[in-house]
């Protein structure tokens, strides 16, 4: 609302335009926020809970203090890494479920190429986990890529299934070849070495998975809106014939799209091991891919918007602990929320254009 | 109206102290607010109702809740992740934690043991018998000799299956499930020497859909009583007592799911060891860094027998119970071969409870059916 465009009475139309579909496309998500709150505030008070005390607590769980904060950026770093794997196939027109599967394998190749360096410099080694992680998490989702180009299997079935497969893989080195034999009641890679785990970012207890997961959204966005690969992308997504017409090159841009997504969801997992658990084990099986898809959706599928959705998703898991424990609200309240949410913001869609003071102004 | 009103400040002056405590944050745990009762925090890695891990865990935070003075935190469903250690960072810094049971094993390293150096002056104690000396000293670790009381359910199993086999739902292939199976086995050879317990591994912790077909498959095999170590035996007990077999608990008492079929089962006693703990904690002791027991400690319990198990078995297993309980007892007792045939424990070793060697184990005694991976 601030943003209205009316107060800007010299700007030229392109400029008014650009602001109010910048104002509509803030404006709308929040408003779908808002009304998702709403509701869970009476689904909050028929628990016998008041609703504002429990706005109060997630306000002060999830943005509330500096600890706070860093609570809620680091439960997002991975979000962000892993919903890139949804949004950039959907450049496309497909539907990629599987970022689950390429995270899990991208975290076992970093944890088994970690072994084969004992005496490289930590540097060397950080470097290598993040190559053989994306390349691994590349060539998952590029096979369920290829699988719908040559084969025409559907890339959503052939993605999810490919999960379990990574699922069995990952269990079967883990519990078996790769296995730290000291490892004995909970199986697991040997450690990758504390020489090599990834530091915080300076002032902060958040691992630098964060920072890598901002530089891939930038990246990714410049990639789709500012280059001919990524107008190729968006040409396909709208029409896959008139695309084929003009002579656009789909099975390639398919399977880049595919392998740059999977390479995302990879390096989450080579994250995951290197700043977090230092070997990789059933402990990176959290589902962090299954809530990338979700953060991809809310974000419409813009890699600048992947940030803040994140941000937000992490804050409501923060927030979570506090319902639990101050008023005694069952966990599954969050997915509540972020169910809420979800279906708010699908709904939100047929706002676009309907908004009575960000309407088009005609020229 | 008035009594809104007065909710909304206090709710509003505790949200202000909890931001006050937290900004001012990094290493002290108290707020003054709390400095009354002792504030202890309990995480489960699963739903704090399964009939299993967790409610054996929630059932021991309850007892400590009866207890009085102390005020309980709990979370549920917690992963094994960073979330964990957000987790214990929340209760620290937001509720005041001064002391923190992650129940889960996979919270330890590196979660819990991060987290400890961290925050020096709260204490954390974890479950699963981690804890070595290289570790921090305000953190520590306890368990339960569990397979004392599968050992007594396999007898009670022996006597009573009629067909002679056994089924065993397991999760993963680790020393501390083979032990179990292993126990529960050679329980129940000591009823009838010629049982079998056919093993099935489902993989993982919590996986109701294939711990459902498990059931069946072994049913449909001809076994008659099935136990389990998985998080949450609710739906192989209630797929039992459907099919009409019987089955062995563990973690916590599942008779209300089977009340037909339910014969007595392992059971954790933290109801026992948690207040125990606490206790100490609110005394300023100084608390033990390695806890470990069995039935002679009262860490470890077994269930109610149901109607089905006949006078014989009552007896066999209570003698042994009473034996076990005065420590005079020696459940892995050479020889034992395992199921190829090879000899595991030569004849004249005795591995007691507290043998080293037993937390290693990699084989499946004689008798079971299965393989490992």
């Amino acid at each position: 609302m601030e943003a209205s465009p009316v107060k800007l009475d010299n700007g030229t139309a392109r400029w008014q335009d650009i602001l109010r579909s910048g104002a509509e496309a803030v404006a709308v998500p929040l408003l779908a926020v808002l009304g998702a709150l709403v509701v869970f505030g009476i689904f909050v008070s028929l628990a016998g809970v008041n609703p504002f005390e429990t706005y109060n607590l997630m306000y002060a769980g999830a943005f509330g203090s500096w600890f706070s904060w860093q609570n809620t950026l680091t439960r997002a770093a991975p979000l962000i890494l892993t919903a890139l794997c949804c949004a950039l196939p959907a450049q496309l027109g497909m539907v990629v479920i599987g970022g689950e599967g390429a995270l899990v394998i991208g975290g076992l190749a970093a944890a088994a190429i970690s072994q084969t360096l004992p005496d490289a410099a930590p540097l060397v080694v950080q470097l290598a986990m993040a190559m053989a992680a994306m390349a691994a998490g590349a060539a998952w989702i590029a096979l369920a890529g290829g699988l719908r180009h040559w084969r025409g299997v559907n890339e959503t079935i052939a993605s999810l299934l490919l999960v379990y497969i990574a699922i069995a893989v990952f269990n079967h080195l883990v519990e078996g070849l790769l296995r730290d034999p000291a490892s004995l009641n909970k199986p697991s890679t040997p450690h990758i070495g504390d020489a090599n785990m990834l530091s915080t970012i300076p002032g902060t207890d958040i691992h630098w998975g964060l920072a890598y997961g901002i530089i891939a959204c930038v990246l990714a966005y410049i990639l789709i809106y500012r280059t001919t690969f990524g107008f190729g992308m968006r040409v396909a997504g709208g029409n896959v014939k008139a695309a084929r017409m003009v002579g656009l090159p789909v099975g390639k841009l398919v399977l880049v799209a595919c392998g740059l997504a999977g390479a995302a969801a990879g390096l989450a997992g080579m994250v995951e091991v290197a700043a977090v658990h230092g070997k990789a084990n059933a402990s990176l099986i959290v589902g962090y891919g299954y809530t990338g898809i979700l953060v991809a959706f809310l974000a419409r599928h813009n890699p600048l918007a992947i940030i803040p959705v994140a941000i937000l998703l992490g804050g409501i898991g923060a927030s979570g602990g506090l319902l639990q424990r101050r008023l005694g609200l069952p966990d599954a309240t969050v997915l509540v929320l972020q169910g809420l949410i979800f279906i708010a913001i699908l709904t939100s869609e047929v706002l676009y254009g309907r908004l009575p003071w960000l309407k088009k102004v005609k020229a | 109206m008035t009594s809104g009103f007065k909710l909304s400040r206090r709710s509003l002056l505790q949200g202000s102290a909890a931001l006050g405590a937290a900004s001012l944050a990094s290493g002290l745990p108290f707020s003054p607010a709390h400095a009354k009762d002792v504030a202890i925090g309990f995480i489960y890695v699963g739903p704090r109702d399964d009939f299993g891990y967790n409610q054996a865990h929630a059932q021991g935070a309850a007892a400590l809740k009866k207890l009085g003075g102390f005020k309980v935190l709990e979370e549920e469903n917690v992963p094994e992740t960073v979330a964990v250690e957000k987790t214990m960072e929340s209760m620290i810094n937001l509720d005041g934690a001064a002391l923190v049971f992650p129940t889960s094993f996979g919270y330890y390293n590196p979660h819990m043991i991060k987290l400890a150096k961290k925050y020096e002056k709260v204490r954390f104690l974890h479950c699963g018998g981690l804890w070595s000396d290289k570790d921090p000293a305000n953190a520590g670790s306890y368990f339960g000799y569990i397979d004392e009381a599968q050992y007594l359910s396999g007898i009670v199993a022996g006597y009573t299956s009629k067909t002679g086999k056994l089924g065993f739902i397991a999760a993963k292939p680790i020393p501390q499930v083979l032990r179990n199976i292993n126990a529960f086995t050679l329980g129940a050879k000591l009823a009838n020497p010629n049982v079998t317990t056919q093993v099935i591994f489902t993989g993982d912790w919590s996986m109701p859909v294939k711990e459902a077909e498990a059931t069946n498959g072994l049913i449909n095999q001809g076994v008659d009583v099935v136990t389990c170590h998985v998080d949450s035996p609710k739906v192989i007990a209630e797929t039992a007592e459907k099919r009409g077999i019987m089955v062995c608990g563990y973690h916590v008492d599942q008779s209300k799911l089977a009340p037909k079929g339910y014969l007595t089962g392992a059971e954790w006693n933290w109801e026992a060891l948690y207040p125990k703990l606490a206790k100490s904690v609110q005394g300023g002791e100084k608390l033990p860094n390695l806890v470990r027991g069995g039935l002679k400690e009262g860490v470890v319990k077994t269930s109610a027998y149901g109607a089905l198990v006949q006078d014989k078995a009552r007896k066999h297993a209570d003698d042994i119970k009473a034996k076990l309980t005065a420590g005079s007892y020696v459940i892995f007792k050479g020889p034992i071969k395992d199921n190829k045939g090879n000899t595991v424990i030569g004849a004249g070793t005795e591995r007691g409870q507290t043998d080293i060697e037993l937390e290693k184990m990699n084989y499946l005694v004689e008798g079971v059916l299965g393989a490992l991976a």
